[in-house]
């Protein structure tokens, strides 16, 4: 079997980052060589994950235990299922896809930099392979640090004001969620805060209400869920290239995640009592993100405020309960990871060239840049979820699976998907059509080493879209058993049972 | 061993058991040897050669009196080793005074870790002080904190012109004191141990004598110390009033007891709150913090900070969590009280603060909320959560007045937040360690302090306080938002023009290895804590 590999892909770009802090900080190139191979080595160890992961069981593997801190009952636990999966592979995949697309971006304090990508990208592997939940909460809140960093230091210009804003909307629901992991291990009673362990604790509808919102404000902040989004537009904005590239791909991610690991199974009553909000909630934040995006006058807040929307349908999808839908969240997790991930790089390598990300300045970028314009457009149909394209095989079934079970919130949410296309679609057509004018002048068309970045995203947005059945695969049993799990007290297409019953059920089981 | 180590019997002649003790002694001892090769002068051989005769003279007595022989063995092997430091360093007596001051600091360590090994948890001195886990972890605390101080504050004494020869013996008195303070069994005991610390950090507190601020600052510690002092004074004597008994134990027992007037326990417990939560900087009684610890010498600060709290909160652990632990249900609910107004007005006063050092000072009394969380849970959990707590936040606390000591250095002031802009790019290595160390008190994992903070929290939900670390949680994000603005400042904002002509700095020799083992120390603890948390939940005895 070698050395285990879930650890192997945590400590790789640990590594990597001392291997770059040991580099004298004059040798650039250096530093990017290790960054980039780093990751690119670890994408490498991710395929040999992904070729032991059996496909079709919805249990973990892939699991190592070994225990940290005995006298708290605190293990160093690991292991993968069909949600993490896929969240680990786009992870590792875009890292040294973003890496080699931002080489020259950053010219100054270059090993801090690439030291903190480094430690941000084992941080985050950390958050979905932990399945001890202090070990969760210890990843969770060791990404803040280096996330903090690149975007309060290589950031723009309100760069300050947006790593803290980010730090402490953070650091308030990890604390909180904190609190609620406490309280469920004394409530278990077995000293241990193992993930499948704490799956047993009884709870009263109040705990598990109030243990709900603890974990829930945590994972809505991530999301981010409308109201709890106004931190995104200014992080996503003012970071660096592969800041933002982080943020939308996978940090927004572990919102999505932590919901479904965690809040669903931990607290099935407390889920069915609050879900109808949630969806409201999430309803909101599709059409609010879609309206506030195509008011945007900055391409990069666009993007940002195009993700608000799209997490919207992942939480509709999720709290849908609904396997088909909840399936699709996952899957559109990805996807949106990919598409929004290629729009920000897409976005740096125009601000890179032009230090401008005014749609009004620029004009006929398609004819100045041909290549450039072609990807753009591809990724922005792939966003808007074209069929045939990625963005469609996540977004279709969310709807699908939600209109069985909350019909209204699914059609309402479908204006989201026309509305997307409006600004997206307006936005490039602004942008990319008419004659060369403004900043499109000082456009030159992408080089070779960008072009060669894009091909595997583009080969993936394609990829998926036309054969997603690898993904869902793996998905769909892990998702199926999480929804139909007898707590859930709903079966894939049953009529679900109202409120009050779901409780009285609950609380018999708790006795 | 076995004769020394005994429990000691009450009446006329209580046997002493000295192995119990010698820690205290160790530090006492050095405290005065140190005094005497400083007030010898020009004549230190002279005054060494005279220790070391005195010394091998008692312990050769001791030795046969008591035939145990490794006391007096290691008593003889000090004498000959301050002879020696004593011809090494002649022309240089400060440097004398540091190394002696530091070996009393690890051979207390040592003498620590070989009471815990051997000795069984009990009383000795005729109850009055308690050889415990408490008290062991309480004197590493102490002995650390007074180790990286003493690393720390070299240079920056020196260049103050404040590097008097009393220093170090001050400063060994006033650790002699704090371990003291945490194996006190009895009121007395305390209420000495705390005396033998406030005068020695008063006079530590005013020691730059010609610093208008430093003396301003050691008259209110010593008035509102004094007065805080008396109260509880007053407090063990209604204790005594009410039980017969300063002894810890059957005060506590007898006060359990039904039937005890309860306007008077009350009245008691209360004196007893207030004289502690002067000490440990609790609100209210945190006025004196803010200005004591901008005022003193800020290596001193970093040790008041670090050291009396751990000292203070050990006792306050003894005399609540232990002897009264019986009566929770009468003291917790002030004390919750009081620790919700500690963690907010901690956390609320330390934003709006400019100045560094008053910053941390402002840090501190919000720390104070947490360890109080772990000491109302009356638990073997809160006790091991506090200890370890207390321990984590000396490093911490030290580690960062000992930056802010480099940093003063350099600007010949007090550091305000706009003294550190830039800060980060001209200095990243050290600037790199202070944000490590506001990253651990600001309670992020990977650092000692997430570890610490979860103990801590631990403890709380299970004694269920769940809602006070809710306001613990709250308290501390607003406290991350001023850590972070130091971490801005010397790393996002560009530096002021006049801050570029300043060389970078580079701490050397003492400074950067004191430094350099508290930032590795945060860093290790953050993440393989486990066998200090053992050592900590095996400390959770007390004895009484």
């Amino acid at each position: 079997m070698g050395p285990p590999i879930l650890s192997t892909l945590i400590a790789l770009p640990a590594l990597g980052a001392a291997v770059a802090a040991a580099i004298p900080s004059h040798k650039r190139d250096a530093i990017r060589t290790t960054a980039l191979a780093t990751t690119i080595v670890t994408f490498l160890a991710s395929l040999v994950m992904y070729a032991r992961f059996e496909a079709g069981v919805a249990a973990f593997q892939l699991e190592e235990h070994v225990d940290w801190i005995p006298a708290w009952g605190v293990r160093y636990s690991l292991g993968v299922d069909g949600i993490t999966l896929f969240l680990v592979l786009l992870c590792t995949f875009l890292m040294p896809v973003a890496v080699g697309a931002t080489w020259g971006q950053v010219p100054q304090q270059v090993k801090g930099f690439y030291a903190s990508v480094l430690v941000l990208e084992s941080a985050m592997i950390g958050v979905f392979v932990a399945l001890d939940l202090i070990l969760f909460y210890v990843f969770f809140e060791a990404m803040l640090v280096p996330m903090y960093i690149l975007i309060g230091v290589w950031g723009g210009e309100r760069r300050k004001y947006a790593a803290v804003k980010f730090f402490l909307y953070t650091l308030v629901g990890g604390f909180l969620m904190l609190v609620g992991i406490l309280y469920l291990y004394f409530k278990g009673g077995a000293q241990t805060f193992d993930y499948s362990a704490l799956l047993q604790v009884p709870l009263t509808i109040t705990e598990e209400t109030l243990l709900f919102g603890a974990f829930f404000i945590a994972f809505a902040i991530k999301v981010p869920l409308f109201p709890f989004h106004t931190w995104l537009p200014d992080a996503h904005t003012e970071a660096p290239t592969i800041g933002s590239v982080d943020l939308a791909a996978i940090l927004l991610k572990i919102g999505g995640y932590g919901i479904l690991r965690f809040l669903l199974p931990y607290f099935p009553a407390a889920t069915r009592l609050l879900a109808p909000g949630i969806v409201a909630l999430s309803v909101v934040g599709v059409l609010y993100g879609a309206l506030v995006a195509m008011m945007q006058s900055d391409i990069k807040r666009l993007v940002a405020y195009s993700s608000v929307a799209h997490m919207g349908f992942v939480i509709l999808g999720v709290f849908a309960l609904d396997v088909t839908s909840a399936s699709g969240s996952v899957v559109q997790m990805v996807n949106h990871g990919l598409s929004t991930g290629a729009l920000f790089i897409l976005v740096g390598f125009m601000y890179e060239r032009t230090h401008s990300r005014v749609i009004a300045e620029y004009s006929g970028l398609a004819k100045a840049a041909p290549v450039f314009g072609g990807v753009f457009l591809l990724v922005v149909l792939s966003s808007l979820a074209l069929p045939g394209l990625n963005g469609f095989v996540g977004e279709f079934p969310i709807l699908i699976g939600a209109f069985q079970t909350m019909p209204a919130a699914a059609v309402t949410a479908t204006f989201g998907v026309v509305l997307a296309a409006l600004y997206l679609l307006w936005a490039y057509q602004r942008m990319f059509h008419g004659p060369v004018e403004g900043s499109s002048r000082r456009m030159p068309d992408l080089n070779p080493r960008e072009v060669a970045v894009m091909v595997p995203v583009v080969a993936l947005i394609i990829g998926i879209g036309l054969y997603p059945k690898p993904l869902y695969d793996r998905v769909t049993p892990t998702i199926e058993q999480m929804i139909t799990h007898p707590s859930l007290e709903r079966t894939a297409r049953a009529e679900p049972p109202r409120g009050p019953a779901a409780v009285a059920a609950r609380t018999e089981r708790s006795r | 061993m076995t004769v020394l180590a005994q429990t000691a019997v009450s009446g006329a002649h209580p046997e002493i058991a000295w192995a119990a003790i010698s820690p205290e002694l160790t530090l006492f001892g050095v405290a005065i040897l140190v005094l005497m090769l400083d007030t010898a002068g020009e004549q230190r051989p002279g005054a060494s050669l005279l220790v070391l005769g005195v010394t091998l003279v008692g312990a050769g007595l001791a030795g046969v009196a008591t035939g145990a022989w490794v006391l007096p063995a290691l008593a003889a092997l000090a004498g000959v080793a301050q002879l020696a430091l004593t011809a090494r360093w002649r022309r240089r007596p400060r440097l004398l005074g540091a190394v002696l001051a530091g070996a009393g600091f690890v051979a207390t360590i040592g003498l620590t870790a070989w009471q815990q090994a051997t000795a069984p948890a009990q009383t000795v001195v005729a109850g009055m002080v308690a050889a415990d886990g408490v008290a062991h972890f309480t004197r590493y605390t102490v002995a650390v904190a007074g180790l990286l101080t003493v690393g720390l504050g070299f240079g920056y004494l020196e260049e103050r012109r404040i590097h008097r020869g009393e220093y170090y013996p001050l400063l060994l008195l006033a650790a002699t004191g704090m371990t003291l303070l945490g194996a006190s069994a009895d009121l007395i005991m305390v209420f000495i141990a705390i005396e033998v610390l406030s005068l020695s950090l008063y006079i530590l507190t005013g020691f730059p004598k010609r610093d208008l601020t430093a003396q301003e600052s050691a008259l209110k510690y010593f008035l509102l110390g004094a007065f805080s002092s008396a109260l509880l004074l007053y407090g063990v004597a209604l204790v005594y009033g009410i039980t017969g008994s300063t002894n810890l134990a059957e005060a506590g027992a007898a006060m359990a007891v039904v039937g005890t007037p309860v306007g008077l326990s009350v009245a008691a417990l209360a004196l007893l709150i207030v004289g502690f939560g002067f000490k440990t900087a609790v609100v209210p009684f945190h006025m004196w913090t803010p200005d004591v610890y901008q005022g003193a010498p800020t290596p001193v600060t970093g040790f008041m900070s670090a050291a009396t709290k751990a000292a203070a909160f050990a006792a306050f652990l003894r005399v609540f969590s232990g002897a009264f632990g019986p009566l929770v249900l009468t003291w917790r609910p002030a004390l919750y009280t009081l620790a919700v107004a500690t963690m907010m007005v901690g956390a609320l006063l330390a934003v709006v603060q400019t100045d560094l050092k008053r910053m941390l000072g402002y840090s501190a009394i919000a720390h104070a909320g947490y360890v109080l969380i772990g000491l109302m849970s009356v638990s073997r959990d809160g006790v091991s959560a506090t200890l370890f707590y207390l321990l984590v936040y000396a490093i911490m606390s030290v580690g960062s007045f000992g930056v802010l000591t480099a940093l003063e250095r350099r600007t010949h002031k007090a550091v305000a937040l706009d003294d550190v802009r830039g800060f980060g790019r001209r200095s990243p290595l050290v600037a790199g360690i202070m944000a490590l160390f506001l990253f651990g008190l600001a309670g992020l994992p990977g650092t000692a302090g997430f570890m610490a903070k979860f103990a801590v929290f631990r403890a709380g939900v299970e004694a269920d306080l769940t809602w006070l670390v809710v306001v613990a949680v709250v308290s501390s994000v607003i406290a991350a938002f001023f850590y972070l603005r130091v971490v801005v400042a010397m790393f996002m904002d560009d530096e002021p023009p006049e801050a570029a002509a300043q060389p970078p700095l580079a701490p050397r020799g003492a400074v950067a290895a004191s430094l350099a083992a508290a930032s590795a120390a945060v860093i290790v603890l953050g993440v393989v804590p486990g066998a200090l948390v053992d050592l900590a939940s095996r400390a959770a005895t007390v004895a009484l």
